[in-house]
C-alpha cells in the first residue's frame, strides 16, 4: 500500500485531544509562569546583590513597617483562598457564587495594591525615592514589578467577572477561571518570596542600623 | 483553493472580520503559520541585506590603514547595529521562519496551537526591528556594542542606547510569546503515533531552542529594564558611585547571551541533521545521540556564561569553574559532528546545493568550535579577548555555522514553500563564492587577532603591520556580498518559472514532503498516522531479507501524487469540512501599541498612554473574538 494511511477524521473542536493530555492553554500558562520565574529571579538577585550596598540612607530598617506589610501580605494570600472558591463554584456550575468570589478576589488584590501605594507614598515622604540609593532603586523596581503583575491579575479578574454577566463564563468554560487562578496563585507565591527576602531578612547597613 | 471554512457574516462589531485569503490585507491579517513563516523569512532577509551593508561599510573603513571613510562615532553605530541586526533581526527571525513554517508540517499538525498569538509575535518582532532602525533618524543609532556594557551604555549622551533597550524589549516579547506558542505546539499538537522519539531532529532542536528562549530572555529583559530605568529615571543599578555594579549587567547579559549562541546555532544544526540523511540516502547516524546532545547543549548552555567575562576579574575559582563547564559543552557539540560524519560514511551521496551548504556548515563550524575551545583556556583567553581573534571565532560559529545552515535550509525547502526549484548551477556559484569569500574575510582575522589588533577600533596606523590581512579581509567581504547578490537573483528568477513542483522532489524522509508543494492552507487533508521515525521514507521503501532497500510497489511518487490528488479531492466534498482559524486584525493592533509606548518613553508621556490603550484594545478585541467563525 503506497498511499498514506490516515486516521479517522478527528473532530476539530476547542477540546481536541492533545498529545500530552494537558489542555493547550494550561500547558502554555505553565510555560509562561516558568519563564516569569526567571524575570522575578533576576530582579530578586539584583536586590540581594545590592543588599547593604547603599552609600546613603534611608536604609531598609529606617522605613520598613513590618506589621503593616504583614497585614497587606495576609490580604493578598487570603485572595488565593477566594480564587480557589471561585474556581470550585464555576466547576460546580454555580455561576452566581463564582462571580461573588471573583469579585472578592479582585477587591482583595486592589486592597493589596492600595496598601502598596500607601507604603510607597510614606517611604517617599521619609526620603526614599527611586534615585536615593541602590536600596530605593532595587526595592521600588522589584516590588513595583510585582505590583504590576497584581494589577494585570486584577484586570483579568474583573474582565472575567464582567464576561460572566454576558453568559460567557460557565461550567464548560471553567478553564478560563482556572487559568486566571494559576496566574493569581503564582503572583501570590512570588510575594511570599519577596516578603521574606526583602522585608523579613534583616539587612545591616553601613550606618550600623 | 479549497474553501476552508465559510465565514459567517457577523453584523456589527467595531472591526468587520477580515476574510481575504489573497492580496495585501491577507498578509496583514493572516494567522496561517506558513504565511507567517514566509513573512518572517522575507523580513529577516531584508534585515540581512541591511546588516550586511553595515558590515561592508565597516570593512571599507578598515581596508587600508589611517583611513577616515567613516568617523569614529558613525563607526561605533555601525558595528553596534551590525551586531544587533545580525543576532536579533536576522538569525533569530530566520530560524523562526523555519520553525513557523516547518514544525506544524513535520509533526503532522494543521497550524501552531495559537495562530493569532503567532501573528502577534511576527508583528511585534517587525515593529521592534523598525523601532530600533528609526533611531538613525531620531537622534543617533545605538553605539555601545550589541552587548551594551554598562556604564558606557548608561552614560552615553545620545538616545541610541535607549532605542536599544526598548527595541530589544519589544523583540524580546515577540520571541518569548513565540517560544511558548511553538513549544506547546510541539508538545501538544503531534499527529497520532508521533511520539517524541519519532520527531525529526529539526523539531527536537526547535523544542530545545524555544525552551532556551523562554528561560534566557527573561534575564536580559530585566537587564534591559534596569538599563532603561538608569537612563530614563535616574536609578543607580549600574552606578558605581552609589554602590551599584556594572558587572551585574555583564552577568545578566551573558546569562542570556550564551544560551543565545545556542539559540542561534541549534536551528542550523537541526536543518543540517535533516538534509544530510536525505542526500546520503541513509538514516541519521545515532538519532538519539543527536537529540540528547542537543538537549545537553541546551542545559549546559546556561552554565558557561562567565567565559565571556574571564578578563573582568571574577577570581580564579569562578574562572576555573566556567573554563571547565565550557570545555564540557564541547563534548555534546563534538558528538553531533561525529554523528554527521557517520551519516555521510558509506552513504550514496549526492551534492545538490543544500548538501554543499550543509557540508560547508560542518567544516566551518568545526573551525569556529575549535577556536572556541581555545577561549575556554583562561590564560589563552586573556591574550585573545577583545582582539580580532574573537571576531574570527564567533563569525565562524554564527556565519560559517548559523548562516550556512540557514542557506542550506533555504535551498532545501524552497521547492516545498514556493513550489519552485532554485537554479542548481547558480546555487553552486552562490555556495562556492560564499565559502571562499567567508574564509577570505574571517580567516585572516585569526592572524590579525594574534598580532594584537583590538576589536572595535575605527582605524589603525600603518606601522603596526596590519594592512595586508585587513585588505584581504575587506576583499573577502565584498566576495560574500556578490554571493548574496547571486542568491537574490536566483531567488527572484525562480518565480519566473511556473509553479509545478512535485510533493517530494528530494526523495526525503519527513512528513512535510508528504503533502503538496506548496502545502494547502490546512496542510494535510487528513492528519497522518505515524508508525516510525522517518515515516515518509518507510512508506516509500522497504528492506528485503537480504538487507537491500527496495521501493515499495508503486511507491515514491505514488504517495506524492496521492497528496496532490487529495488536495483537490476536498473540493468535491470529502464528507467533512476542515475548520481553520480565521484571519484577524487584533494581533497587529496589539503589537502596534509597543513602538508607540517606546516613542512615548523617549519623547513624551502622552504617547505611553496611547500605546497602552492600543495594546489593551488589541488584546481585549482578540480575547472576545472567536478564533474561527
Amino acid at each position: 500500500m503506497a498511499t498514506l494511511e490516515h486516521s479517522a477524521p478527528a473532530p476539530v473542536t476547542d477540546h481536541a485531544a492533545t498529545s500530552t493530555g494537558l489542555p493547550h492553554l494550561k500547558l502554555a500558562m505553565w510555560l509562561f509562569l516558568a519563564s516569569d520565574c526567571l524575570l522575578f529571579g533576576a530582579l530578586i538577585s539584583t536586590y540581594v546583590l545590592y543588599r547593604g550596598a547603599s552609600t546613603v540612607g534611608p536604609y531598609p530598617a529606617d522605613v520598613f513597617d513590618i506589621p503593616y506589610t504583614s497585614v497587606s501580605s495576609f490580604v493578598l494570600l487570603a485572595s488565593s483562598l477566594t480564587m480557589v472558591l471561585a474556581l470550585a463554584a464555576i466547576q460546580r456550575g454555580d455561576v452566581g457564587r463564582s462571580r461573588v468570589w471573583l469579585l472578592a478576589t479582585a477587591l482583595l488584590g486592589l486592597t493589596f495594591l492600595g496598601g502598596q501605594v500607601y507604603e510607597f507614598t510614606s517611604f517617599v515622604n521619609e526620603g526614599l525615592t527611586l534615585k536615593t540609593n541602590v536600596f530605593g532603586t532595587s526595592f521600588y523596581v522589584l516590588t513595583g514589578f510585582h505590583g504590576t503583575h497584581v494589577a494585570v491579575g486584577v484586570l483579568m479578574l474583573l474582565t472575567v467577572f464582567t464576561l460572566s454577566f454576558a453568559g460567557k463564563i460557565n461550567q464548560d468554560s471553567s478553564m478560563t477561571v482556572e487559568l486566571v487562578g494559576l496566574y493569581w496563585h503564582f503572583v501570590d507565591i512570588v510575594w511570599i518570596v519577596i516578603f521574606t527576602v526583602v522585608y523579613l531578612i534583616p539587612t545591616g547597613n553601613p550606618a550600623g542600623g | 483553493m479549497a474553501s476552508v471554512s465559510v465565514p459567517a457574516e457577523r453584523p456589527g462589531g467595531l472591526l468587520r472580520r477580515p476574510h481575504a485569503t489573497t492580496g495585501f490585507w491577507a498578509w496583514f491579517t493572516t494567522v496561517d503559520h506558513k504565511k507567517i513563516g514566509i513573512l518572517y523569512g522575507i523580513t529577516a532577509f531584508a534585515f540581512f541585506l541591511i546588516g550586511g551593508t553595515e558590515a561592508l561599510l565597516i570593512r571599507l573603513q578598515l581596508a587600508r590603514p589611517d583611513q577616515n571613510v567613516l568617523d569614529a562615532a558613525v563607526f561605533n553605530e555601525l558595528f553596534t547595529m551590525h551586531g544587533i541586526t545580525m543576532v536579533f533581526l536576522v538569525v533569530m527571525p530566520l530560524s523562526a521562519a523555519f520553525f513557523n513554517y516547518l514544525l506544524p508540517l513535520m509533526i503532522g499538525a494543521r497550524d501552531v496551537v495559537f495562530p493569532r498569538l503567532n501573528a502577534f509575535s511576527y508583528w511585534a518582532f517587525l515593529f521592534g526591528g523598525l523601532f530600533i532602525y528609526s533611531s538613525w533618524f531620531l537622534g543617533g543609532a545605538p553605539n555601545g556594542g550589541w552587548f551594551g556594557y554598562a556604564p558606557n551604555s548608561v552614560l552615553d549622551p545620545t538616545r541610541g542606547m535607549t532605542f536599544y533597550a526598548i527595541g530589544l524589549l519589544i523583540t524580546g516579547i515577540a520571541s518569548t510569546v513565540s517560544a511558548v506558542n511553538l513549544a506547546v505546539t510541539v508538545l501538544n499538537m503531534r499527529a497520532p503515533g508521533m511520539t517524541l522519539f519519532r520527531m525529526p531532529v529539526f523539531v527536537w532542536m526547535g523544542l530545545v531552542v524555544q525552551l532556551l528562549l523562554a528561560f534566557s530572555l527573561p534575564v536580559i529583559t530585566i537587564g534591559l529594564v534596569e538599563l532603561l530605568f538608569d537612563r530614563l529615571f535616574g536609578t543607580h543599578f549600574f552606578d558605581v558611585s552609589a554602590g551599584g555594579s556594572p558587572v551585574l549587567w555583564q552577568h545578566l547579559f551573558w546569562l542570556f547571551g550564551h544560551p543565545e549562541v545556542y539559540i542561534l546555532v541549534l536551528p542550523a544544526m537541526g536543518i543540517v541533521s535533516e538534509i544530510l540523511p536525505v542526500f546520503a540516502r541513509k538514516p541519521l547516524f545515532g538519532y538519539q545521540f543527536v537529540v540528547f546532545s542537543g538537549i545537553a547543549i541546551g542545559f549546559i548552555g546556561f552554565g558557561v556564561w562567565a567565559h565571556h567575562m574571564f578578563a573582568v576579574g571574577l577570581g580564579p575559582v569562578a574562572n576555573t569553574a566556567f573554563a571547565v563547564s565550557t570545555m564540557i559543552i564541547a563534548i555534546p557539540t563534538g558528538v553531533k559532528i561525529f554523528n554527521w560524519l557517520g551519516t555521510l560514511w558509506n552513504g550514496d551521496i549526492r551534492f545538490p546545493t543544500p548538501m554543499l551548504f550543509s557540508i560547508g556548515f560542518i567544516a566551518m563550524f568545526v573551525i569556529g568550535g575549535l577556536s572556541g575551545v581555545m577561549h575556554a583556556v583562561v590564560p589563552s583567553d586573556y591574550q585573545q579577548t577583545d582582539t580580532y581573534f574573537i571576531v574570527a571565532h564567533f563569525h565562524y560559529v554564527l556565519f560559517g555555522g548559523a548562516i550556512f545552515g540557514l542557506f542550506a535550509g533555504m535551498y532545501y525547502w524552497w521547492p516545498k514553500v514556493f513550489g519552485r526549484m532554485l537554479n542548481e548551477t547558480w546555487g553552486k556559484v552562490n555556495f562556492w563564492l560564499m565559502l571562499i569569500g567567508f574564509n577570505l574575510t574571517f580567516g585572516p582575522m585569526h592572524i590579525l587577532g594574534l598580532q594584537g589588533m583590538p576589536r572595535r577600533i575605527q582605524s589603525y596606523p600603518e606601522s603596526l603591520g596590519l594592512a595586508f590581512w585587513n585588505l584581504v579581509s575587506s576583499i573577502g567581504a565584498f566576495v560574500i556580498a556578490v554571493s548574496v547578490l547571486v542568491f537574490l537573483i536566483t531567488a527572484v528568477a525562480s518565480f519566473r518559472k511556473p509553479k509545478q513542483m512535485e510533493a517530494d522532489p528530494w526523495d526525503a524522509r519527513t512528513l512535510e514532503w508528504a503533502t503538496s508543494s506548496p502545502p494547502p492552507d490546512y496542510n494535510f487533508e487528513e492528519i497522518p498516522v505515524v508508525h516510525s521515525l522517518d515515516d515518509l521514507w518507510h512508506r516509500k521503501y522497504a528492506e528485503t531479507e537480504g538487507g537491500r532497500v527496495v521501493p515499495v510497489a508503486a511507491g515514491g511518487s505514488g504517495g506524492a501524487s496521492h497528496a496532490e490528488g487529495s488536495a483537490h479531492a476536498i473540493e468535491g466534498g470529502a464528507g467533512h469540512a476542515i475548520h481553520m482559524p480565521s484571519p484577524s486584525y487584533f494581533p497587529v493592533i496589539a503589537a502596534a501599541g509597543f513602538p508607540v509606548i517606546g516613542y512615548g518613553l523617549l519623547f513624551g508621556v502622552p504617547a505611553v498612554a496611547v500605546g497602552l490603550v492600543i495594546t489593551l484594545a488589541g488584546f481585549f478585541g482578540w480575547a472576545l473574538e472567536p478564533s474561527a467563525e
